[in-house]
């Protein structure tokens, strides 16, 4: 059968920052942030019909700056996160006098202007209804996203990413700024946050830079881990200690990581040394698989949320990889189905298939990007589907093979 | 027709018989005598009974006239008339011829006969005569027969009571002799003197004088076999005296068992005193192989392997060498155990398979014995050589090993030869066999660490450089190539031919010391083993091709392990290798294979590795070596400019006045690149650029899109045109795979190093902001990579392009884009 063709969206600016709507479960909805230090930026959410293959885009306007990454919450699905450069009028910023504390490894800048903040904001109700009707309004009357508040980072210099609490209440989050981890809760309808413990700081030569992070669903969501330059390291949130450190876990720089929603000690990471990794926090000493398919620095790694064998990865080759890592997955002999399911008849052919488990393998190279692609999500609604987003604004909505998928759930 | 018949009629009366009947008896007869019976004819042809046939038998002239002249008209009868006196005629004339021709012989048959008659009766006298005479001698003999039997008949007897009487004082005067022989001992003399007594004695042992006799014989017997035995025991003599004193014990009915034991056990006693002395020299041997092998042990060059036995490198402080020990086993304990068996086998085996004791099984249990005695010595004997070969360690002079061994299985032929059935000759020969598997071994494993070795001291002349670059070395560290009267390095060509020069020499310097087990000289090189599988299966497979592949296999290593911590091995090494693996992969291999090959001519038939298989083993080696140089040069370059791009503020940064120092670095780098790799590889192809393409009409081009690219860009009316450019651009133009494998060639290396930096260069670049200056910094080290960065690479477009996307990208990451002048940037670069 024919695999359903990608469907592609292109945005007017760049973009890096892609999102899906996590707290949406039925509708396949992605959030797009752009990047544009001329224009007001955007964030484009995008609704894909899956039925008629139509994409159906709302645009909201982002005041505040560039976006460099943005993630909704996991409770409310008119919530969203971003951090975001604050561009203001230069001549403005100039008068600023900046504390010592702030970009302390640029000192020879000390009138530096640009600042990376970020913001939780609330999409204004009426988007869904307003637009709807007639796309060509959007354009003339674009709606504006309301600022709930401000995760305050003047202490902690540029954030890097902030992430909800995974399945949370969408009250907690993290923001990565520097070399700090600050946990932070939201109150009163998320309108006042503070910062709720002590952060964690990294402390070494040098000046340490979080360049990603990710709040692990295990554990009852008490377990942090970061990258930063080519080292990841695991946290406790609750001491806000450091429980594990894979030195040298990429060659160079590590550009990202996720958990496996189903194997609470293995996460994957990936990085410029082309790589992607899979570790078991357990022995830090040698990564369990290391797969090298990207021709340059791999920016991003997701796990299906669904089925933890399907793993995507984005890299600035241009390609985003879909492999099926079926033997480091929960599910390493193929799907297992129970006994009550099978009636007699069924039961030889099922034992033959189960016979022969896949094998670990590159199931498809998407090459409909032309430019870098720094963000690859999966849908939070429909397992089966995941976006790309290049920086030159395309968005490529692709679904897994249907044999493949077939294979997996049957 | 009258005038016919008349005229046959006055014919047939020229014969006086003119009747045919008796005519025909006299043909008959004729017939008979020379052998034509009428059957003779009638085989030929059948017999016409018509009368009308005129050469037949029933020829009836009458009935034949009559049938003529009835048939015939009167021409023919006339023909038929003459014919038939022609015929008529022609016979006569052969009767006569028959006649006359035999003739001559009736006559002399009937003299022969004549004379036979006259000599007959001749000799009819002669015989009378003579049977007169024999019955007179006849008579004569009988007479004297008759007078003469009397005396003879006496003289028969007296002869008889002579030889008695003689053997009787022989038998009185016997113990008096054997007491004699024993005072002088003469022993062979007194037992075969007895033993002609023997039986006699024995016999008329009833009779109290021989009685007496015997009985004296017996004591001195006795005394004697004791003193025999006395000297078996002592074990002092010789040999000889041995096998001589057991055989007369064996002539004195000694039982053969208890003899052979004591034979067997006294050549033991010997034997092991060999044995042991051979042990102790291997002790002192051990002692001295520990103060040996302190010593570096080095594998001498092809000149050194050829040195003898005195070699003073191999072992200078061990007392003996392998040779001198198999020598002294062989001399000491291999010719003294052939001699035992050969004694041995000579009084139990031989002798007694002659005698009467070859009835009761003795051969058998004595060649039993021996067997049994020869191989427990030979276990020891064995286990003490495998010994001494094991510690032969030195891979340095393998003659010596080779001369030893030859020598050690040669002498154990003649045990072979002695004792056919034996298993000591093949266990000796698995000795020499397990001893060159071992060799073989130590030369695998001497030249995988020679060539660690030589790699190290390649990485110390890489280093070696940068350490004394002020100080004035004179030549190269490592292998004083002749850099020449400049204090330079070695240089990397230099280096690698020095590198795969000692190499070769030292595979052919292993493979000539190998070649030492197959010379024809050596006794054990017929072999089978030695034929075949020491040749494929050792000598190819776990020699040549393990060490190739060991070859590989550590260049390959270089890859992994300095693939994650970086930079681990200088990269000129890596460059190195990966030449010396595409050397190994389009002439080495097959030069060494073959050369083994005909060295070794390989009978075997099992299945060996093929060159191509090795080959492609090489080259992927060199495929990924030199991969893995483009990674490592890629990065180091890509650091450079990251950290360069990471560290600046981009947004406050001043009017730009110089091309960054950075960029000076990375051309400089790229160009040292450029240079170390073509020393080592060719240029490679490049995708013809047009002769114009010069930096200057180059950079209006690239200036000229960049105006069209980011100028518009900014105008509020149309932000879809930002990429619009670009994307066609790369619609038109194929991706680019960064880190992708190279080929082996210049261009192509340097292709790679520079798509991995300029690479690196804009994704840094996209994550900044920048300010105005900023942004024409940029453009101006963008320019400046551009002059001399296109020269590089295969293909130009490649370059202008990502440089393209490096000024726009930032150009986008502007706060205030407003892009410097061409000509100012151009003035920029060409000040330097």
């Amino acid at each position: 059968m024919e695999d359903d063709a990608p469907v592609i969206y292109g945005l007017e600016f760049q973009a890096r920052a892609l999102t899906a709507q996590t707290a949406e479960t039925d509708a396949i909805r992605f959030l797009v942030g752009t990047q544009s230090l001329k224009f007001e930026n955007q964030i484009h959410i995008i609704d894909f019909d899956d039925e008629n293959n139509i994409i159906n885009k709302n645009v909201l306007l982002h005041h505040a700056g560039e976006i460099w990454d943005i993630s909704a919450s996991p409770a409310d699905k008119g919530v969203l996160t971003t951090c975001y450069n604050k561009s203001e009028c230069p001549r403005v910023l100039a008068s600023i006098s900046l504390s010592d504390n702030f970009y302390i490894f640029d000192f020879i800048s000390s009138e530096s202007r640009v600042l990376t903040c970020a913001s939780v904001w609330r999409m204004p109700p009426e988007w869904e209804s307003g637009s709807h009707e007639s796309p060509d309004d959007s354009s003339n009357s674009p709606q504006t996203l309301e600022l709930l508040c401000h995760l305050d980072n003047m202490a902690h210099g540029n954030v890097a990413c902030v992430l909800w609490e995974p399945m949370g209440n969408g009250k907690r989050l993290i923001s990565l700024a520097d070399n700090h981890a600050v946990l932070w809760d939201l109150q009163e309808s998320s309108t006042k946050a503070t910062v709720r413990y002590s952060s964690a700081t990294l402390e070494g030569k040098g000046q340490l830079k979080f360049t990603s992070g990710k709040w692990s669903p295990h554990h009852n969501c008490t377990q942090l881990a970061t990258a930063n330059d080519t080292v990841i390291r695991g946290w406790d949130l609750r001491s806000m200690s450091q429980i594990y450190c894979i030195e040298n876990a990429h060659g160079q720089l590590v550009r990202d990581l996720d958990f496996n929603p189903n194997k609470q000690y293995y996460l994957a990471s990936c990085g410029d040394d082309c790589k992607v990794k899979f570790w078991d926090v357990r022995n830090v000493n040698e990564p369990v698989k290391s797969l090298e398919e990207h021709s340059h620095w791999v920016w991003s790694v997701r796990y299906n949320h669904s089925h933890d064998q399907l793993l995507l990865t984005a890299s600035s080759d241009s390609r985003v990889i879909l492999s099926n890592m079926v033997s480091i997955s929960s599910e390493p002999f193929g799907h297992l189905v129970d006994d009550d399911d099978l009636s007699d008849a069924e039961e030889g052919h099922q034992e033959e298939k189960s016979k022969e488990p896949l094998q670990d393998s590159i199931i498809a190279t998407y090459e409909e990007h032309e430019d870098s692609v720094y963000a690859v999500e999966w849908s939070s609604a429909d397992p089966w589907l995941f976006s790309s987003l290049s920086y030159d604004g395309r968005l490529v909505i692709n679904r897994v093979p249907r044999a493949l998928k077939y294979r997996i759930l049957l | 027709n009258d005038s016919a018949a008349t005229k046959t009629a006055p014919k047939s009366t020229i014969y006086p018989d003119a009747d045919p009947a008796p005519k025909r008896r006299v043909h008959g007869m004729l017939k008979l005598y020379y052998g034509l019976n009428e059957e003779g004819k009638a085989l030929g042809q059948a017999e016409s009974l018509d009368p009308c046939d005129i050469n037949g038998p029933h020829f009836d002239p009458e009935l034949y006239l009559n049938k003529l002249r009835k048939e015939c008209s009167l021409g023919e009868l006339v023909d038929q008339e003459a014919c038939m006196v022609k015929q008529i005629r022609s016979l006569d004339s052969d009767m006569q011829t028959l006649v006359y021709e035999n003739y001559n012989k009736f006559i002399s048959a009937t003299d022969t006969i004549r004379k036979m008659k006259n000599d007959f009766k001749k000799m009819e006298d002669e015989m009378d005569c003579l049977s007169t005479n024999m019955a007179a001698i006849t008579e004569f003999s009988a007479r004297i027969s008759g007078t003469l039997q009397d005396q003879h008949a006496q003289i028969t007897k007296l002869s008889g009571v002579h030889t008695l009487l003689r053997k009787l004082q022989f038998l009185f005067e016997l113990p008096a002799r054997l007491n004699k022989c024993l005072e002088l001992q003469a022993y062979g003399q007194a037992v075969s003197a007895h033993r002609r007594a023997r039986c006699v004695l024995q016999q008329y042992s009833h009779m109290p004088s021989f009685r007496g006799i015997q009985d004296d014989c017996r004591a001195i017997m006795d005394q004697l076999a004791q003193q025999l035995r006395q000297k078996f025991r002592d074990g002092g003599s010789s040999a000889k005296d041995l096998s001589e004193c057991v055989e007369l014990l064996l002539q004195l009915d000694e039982p053969a068992e208890e003899l052979c034991d004591k034979f067997l056990s006294h050549a033991q006693a010997r034997l092991e005193a060999d044995l042991q002395g051979l042990e102790a020299e291997l002790r002192d041997s051990t002692s001295s192989a520990v103060v040996k092998a302190s010593s570096p042990v080095i594998i001498g060059s092809p000149a050194e392997s050829s040195m003898s036995a005195t070699n003073p490198f191999l072992a200078p402080s061990s007392k003996t060498d392998i040779l001198e020990f198999i020598d002294r086993g062989c001399n000491e304990f291999v010719s003294n155990l052939c001699l035992v068996i050969a004694s041995y086998q000579e009084l139990f085996i031989n002798r007694l398979q002659e005698g009467d004791l070859a009835t009761k099984n003795i051969p058998q249990m004595a060649s039993g014995k021996l067997h049994t005695f020869v191989n427990s010595l030979a276990a020891r004997y064995f286990s003490l050589v495998e010994r001494r070969i094991q510690e032969e360690k030195g891979v340095g002079d393998n003659s010596l090993l080779v001369r030893a061994l030859d020598r050690f299985h040669r002498r154990l032929q003649a045990v072979s030869k002695l004792l056919p059935g034996s298993a000591v000759p093949s266990q000796g020969t698995e000795i020499v066999v397990q001893a060159a598997r071992e060799r073989i071994r130590q030369y695998l494993s001497a030249l995988q660490t020679f060539y660690l070795d030589s790699l190290t001291d390649v990485r110390q002349a890489l280093a070696a450089p940068r350490l004394t670059v002020g100080g004035a070395a004179g030549a190269g560290p490592l292998l004083g190539s002749g850099a020449g009267a400049k204090d330079a390095p070695p240089s990397l060509p230099d280096l690698l031919s020095s590198l795969s020069t000692s190499i070769l020499n030292q595979i052919k310097s292993v493979l000539a010391s190998v070649h030492l087990f197959t010379a024809k000289d050596i006794t054990f090189s017929n072999k089978p083993y030695f034929k075949g599988e020491f040749c494929s299966q050792g000598v190819r497979e776990s020699l040549v091709v393990s060490f190739i592949k060991f070859v590989c296999q550590s260049s390959r290593q270089f890859c992994e392990s300095a693939g994650d911590r970086g930079g681990s091995t200088p990269p000129a090494l890596l460059l190195l290798l990966s030449r010396l693996c595409l050397d190994y992969e389009t002439s080495t291999i097959s030069y060494i294979l073959t050369l083994t090959d005909e060295q070794f001519l390989v009978q075997h038939h099992t299945p060996v590795t093929a060159v191509t298989v090795l080959c492609a083993e090489a080259r992927e080696a060199a495929q990924k070596l030199l991969n893995h140089y483009v990674k490592v040069q890629g990065l180091i370059i890509s650091q450079m400019l990251r950290k360069s791009v990471e560290t600046r503020d981009w947004v406050n940064t001043i009017e730009p006045r110089n091309v960054r120092a950075v960029m000076k670095r990375v051309v400089e780098d790229t160009t040292s690149i450029d240079v170390q790799v073509g020393l080592l590889y060719e240029e490679g192809v490049r995708k013809a650029h047009s002769s114009d393409s010069s930096k200057r009409t180059f950079s209006v081009y690239s200036s000229s899109r960049q105006q069209v690219r980011y100028a518009p860009s900014y105008t509020p009316s149309a932000p879809m045109d930002t990429n619009l450019l670009s994307n066609i651009h790369r619609l038109f133009s194929e991706r680019i795979d960064i880190f992708s494998p190279v080929e082996f060639n210049k261009v192509s290396v340097l292709t790679g190093i520079i798509k991995i930096s300029l690479k690196t260069f804009l994704e840094c670049v996209r994550l900044r902001t920048f300010g105005r200056y900023g942004l024409q910094q940029i453009q101006v080290d963008c320019h400046y990579l551009q002059m001399y960065l296109w020269r590089f690479v295969s293909d130009e477009n490649l370059v202008h392009f990502l440089l393209d996307e490096i000024v726009g990208s930032s150009a986008h990451r502007c706060l205030d884009p407003s892009p410097m002048e061409q000509s100012v940037i151009e003035v920029i670069c060409e000040r330097g």
